[in-house]
């Protein structure tokens, strides 16, 4: 349901998807096979500071070159990678409940950014990109002359 | 358009069975559990965990994992929101007779990897048949 185009976000929406997310709990518990994809992968937390997007995804067990990141144009953002297993030899398997494999994500971003100053890091699985904003996205203050 | 996977490494699956009292979020990781002639290994996915946030307990036959998530700065006005962050907790009855003096752990990129050794009674032993 959450696609990989820019949703309009309202307090409405908000509370539609967390209706949305307690149900996939409940089935993923109950029965569910726990490895059906409930949103695109990764799933990804945005925000808005003053002079950037932050966009941020957990991503345990990959590492820098397990990634690529790009920027195209000015606002769409594509998240590329492989997660791999690593088995010893002569095991025998009690859980398999981690996923793994190759993920693509492209994303329309709600802000126009500037493409060439992203900054990215992957700290303890959580990648962060710093993405600041576009120099007409920035907010400008027009005075109001006084006539 | 992006390609639908089934990776769903999504680690935040569950809503763990403990609760906290200050009524945060708290997650049961997903793990893989392996074994080997010699140990039990248990991977888990704890992304924003750091080593020292780990708190790992073996008694009286349960292993239990918890991992605490360094808060991450909340700034600014959140515009798409899919994933939620709290700790993880999870408890394992361990039916293998491990040897806990020498359980050891490491956490490296958000994963928590657990070696159970088995006692040495537990470990298969060949027998070599002589012949006559």
């Amino acid at each position: 349901m959450f696609g990989t185009r820019w949703q309009p976000f309202s307090p409405v929406w908000n509370q539609v998807t967390q209706l949305q997310n307690e149900m996939n709990r409940l089935f993923d518990r109950w029965g569910g096979d726990g490895r059906r994809a409930q949103v695109d992968f990764p799933p990804l937390n945005i925000w808005e500071v003053d002079d950037a997007l932050v966009v941020e995804a957990e991503l345990p067990g990959l590492d820098m070159k397990d990634l690529e990141i790009y920027v195209t144009g000015t606002d769409q953002l594509t998240l590329k990678g492989e997660r791999k297993e690593k088995l010893p030899e002569k095991s025998l398997q009690h859980r398999q409940e981690r996923g793994f494999g190759k993920f693509v994500r492209v994303l329309t971003l709600p802000i126009p950014v500037d493409a060439n100053k992203v900054d990215a890091k992957l700290e303890n699985g959580i990648l962060t990109l710093k993405l600041p904003k576009h120099e007409a996205a920035k907010p400008r203050k027009i005075v109001v002359k006084t006539s | 358009m992006a390609e639908k996977t089934d990776l769903a490494t999504k680690s935040p699956a569950v809503p763990a069975g403990t609760e906290t009292t200050y009524g945060g979020n708290q997650f049961v990781p997903r793990v893989d559990i392996i074994e080997t002639d010699k140990q039990l290994i248990v991977h888990a996915d704890l992304p924003g965990v750091t080593p020292e946030n780990v708190d790992l307990r073996y008694e009286r036959g349960e292993l239990v994992l918890h991992g605490r998530v360094t808060p991450r700065p909340r700034a600014g006005t959140l515009l798409m929101g899919e994933y939620e962050v709290g700790d993880f907790h999870r408890a394992f009855q361990v039916h293998e007779s491990i040897d806990a003096s020498k359980i050891e752990a490491e956490c490296k990129n958000g994963v928590l990897t657990v070696y159970l050794p088995k006692e040495e009674a537990a470990q298969p032993k060949k027998v070599t048949v002589k012949a006559s």
